[in-house]
């Protein structure tokens, strides 16, 4: 491998390496997008239009804080029926699954950042 | 020829015609639908046709819209299928002709229906706009709309609805914690009895086979709502009142259904919330007769129909499992690991067999249920809900 090549590598790779850190993979962001979609989706709807649960929209989710959005997921919402995820959700699971809400949830068949 | 014998013979060429057409030309098999049954597509919109005897697939009927959370009712005829889509969407499929034969949007969001015993009225039961919608059986048209308002300007969510004798409908709302029964005897006067303080959060209903007892499951409180419905004055009553016994309710990530099937024989069995518990009750005296530690948090607590079993499956994370009880020895006697996402199941009408679906496999499996044996395995693209038209002779179906 030339220089100008390995220091290119290291230029691209460099973000995405930092990124993992807190980020789920590839293979987990599948997992996770699936798991939002038909677990999540059982009371809010598989297209998160909502039902028992509120809508996950893009637009219903825009005021809402990004903090208070993935702490409502780890901890879930006393006296509703919305359980705590923590479980099955790390922190940074949660808020990555937090800002995919408010940037409109990808799909499944879609492929995922 | 006479002229009532030419009618007569005129008729019968037409039907076979308009047979003959569907089929295209060819000669068409009279077939009776009391073994076929629909399983729902979730992901695609799509409605799979089964026959529960050759244990196939038959067809599907695309276009259905979100069936996420559908449900399904039959015509008395068991001919065709009300399928509710979460969506609002109300199909009318006829299960001979692989059809939709009407269809309307009546809802921003809706979970499910009923079909009153004489086959005439299909309701709907919906989260938005909150309330009941009754339509036609045969045109889809509406007849009559009663919304949630529990206060001024109020709608509350509607769960649990059921079809009781005489053209009435009761229901349960998720917001006032109330349950409502209105009677369309005259769909354009609805007259609503309501039940207020029945207990906090109603998430889903039953009625007793015999059309006697409502009863309405709690999420926000340990315990049921009861109510006989043969009294002279129904009123609303709590059974298993804290039934939790003052314990720190595990998470529960999807909420249970109840329905008819929970009662096998004198008993009923009921998914706990929050508790990897079936508890088990004296439809005599309601008084709590014993509870069977499952292997999570219960979603569907079928009794087969004789009452024999109970089959029980569960919320995700647990959701790869599915668990008999044998109601004799009050205890689980099989766990079975039928595909990854068990959604629902569905008992043949007699219950030799049970179709369990498994939403993540892509499958649905047919499983004796006397051993435990594996009938046969079709591909369903993400399976849901399975629906047979036996429901069409049941009260509460």
């Amino acid at each position: 491998m030339s220089r100008t090549a390995l220091f290119l590598s290291v230029l691209l790779l460099g973000p995405v390496l930092a990124f993992a850190q807190s980020a789920p993979d590839a293979t987990r962001s599948a997992e996770l997008v699936r798991m939002v979609r038909q677990d999540c989706g059982s009371c809010h709807g598989m297209r998160l239009t909502g039902g028992l649960g509120p809508a996950l929209t893009r637009e219903a989710l825009a005021e809402f804080p990004l903090d208070s959005l993935a702490a409502v997921i780890v901890h879930g919402r006393p006296g509703t029926p919305m359980p705590p995820w923590k479980a099955m959700l790390s922190e940074p699971e949660a808020r990555w699954i937090a800002q995919r809400l408010q940037q409109g949830f990808p799909e499944e068949s879609a492929g995922v950042r | 020829m006479k002229r009532r014998e030419w009618l007569a013979a005129a008729a019968a060429l037409s039907s076979v015609a308009a047979l003959g057409g569907l089929a295209g030309c060819a000669t068409p098999v009279l077939r009776g639908t009391g073994d076929l049954g629909v399983v729902i597509g979730r992901a695609n919109g799509t409605l799979y046709l089964v026959d529960t005897s050759a244990r196939t697939l038959i067809g599907e009927v695309p276009g259905l819209g979100d069936l996420s959370h559908a449900s399904v009712v039959f015509s008395r005829d068991g001919r065709h299928a009300y399928v509710f889509g979460r969506d609002g969407g109300l199909s009318m499929v006829d299960l001979l002709t692989q059809r939709i034969v009407r269809r309307v949007m009546q809802a921003g969001n809706a979970i499910g229906g009923a079909i009153s015993a004489d086959g005439t009225l299909v309701a709907a039961q919906n989260y938005t706009p909150g309330g009941i919608k009754v339509f036609d059986a045969r045109t889809l048209e509406l007849v009559a709309d009663v919304p949630a308002e529990y206060a001024p300007g109020k709608l509350s969510r509607v769960v649990g609805l059921v079809d009781l004798p005489g053209r009435r409908f009761a229901y349960s709302l998720f917001d006032a914690d109330a349950i409502w029964v209105t009677d369309c005897s005259d769909p354009s006067h609805p007259v609503t009895l309501k039940f207020d303080a029945i207990g906090r959060q109603p998430y889903d209903a039953l009625v007793t086979p015999d059309g006697r007892h409502y009863m309405a499951g709690l999420f926000g409180e340990d315990g049921l709502a009861l109510i006989d419905l043969w009294a002279d004055r129904p009123e609303a009553r709590r059974i298993l009142a804290g039934y939790g016994r003052g314990q720190a309710p595990l998470p529960v990530y999807k909420m249970p259904h109840l329905r008819g099937w929970a009662v096998a024989g004198r008993r009923a069995y009921l998914p706990a919330i929050g508790r990897h518990e079936v508890l088990v009750v004296d439809t005599e005296s309601w008084a709590e007769v014993g509870r069977i530690p499952v292997a999570g948090q219960p979603v569907f607590v079928m009794a087969r129909p004789d009452g024999r079993q109970v089959w029980v499956n569960f919320a995700v994370p647990d959701y790869h499992r599915v668990q008999v009880i044998d109601t004799q020895r009050q205890q689980i006697v099989q766990t079975l690991e039928p595909g990854k996402a068990v959604l629902h199941m569905e008992f043949t009408p007699r219950g030799d067999a049970v179709w369990i679906s498994s939403r993540d496999d892509n499958r649905v499996s047919v499983i004796e249920t006397r051993h435990f044996t594996t009938l046969a395995r079709l591909d369903v693209p993400a399976p849901s809900g399975i629906f047979f038209t036996a429901r069409a002779a049941r009260m509460g179906f």
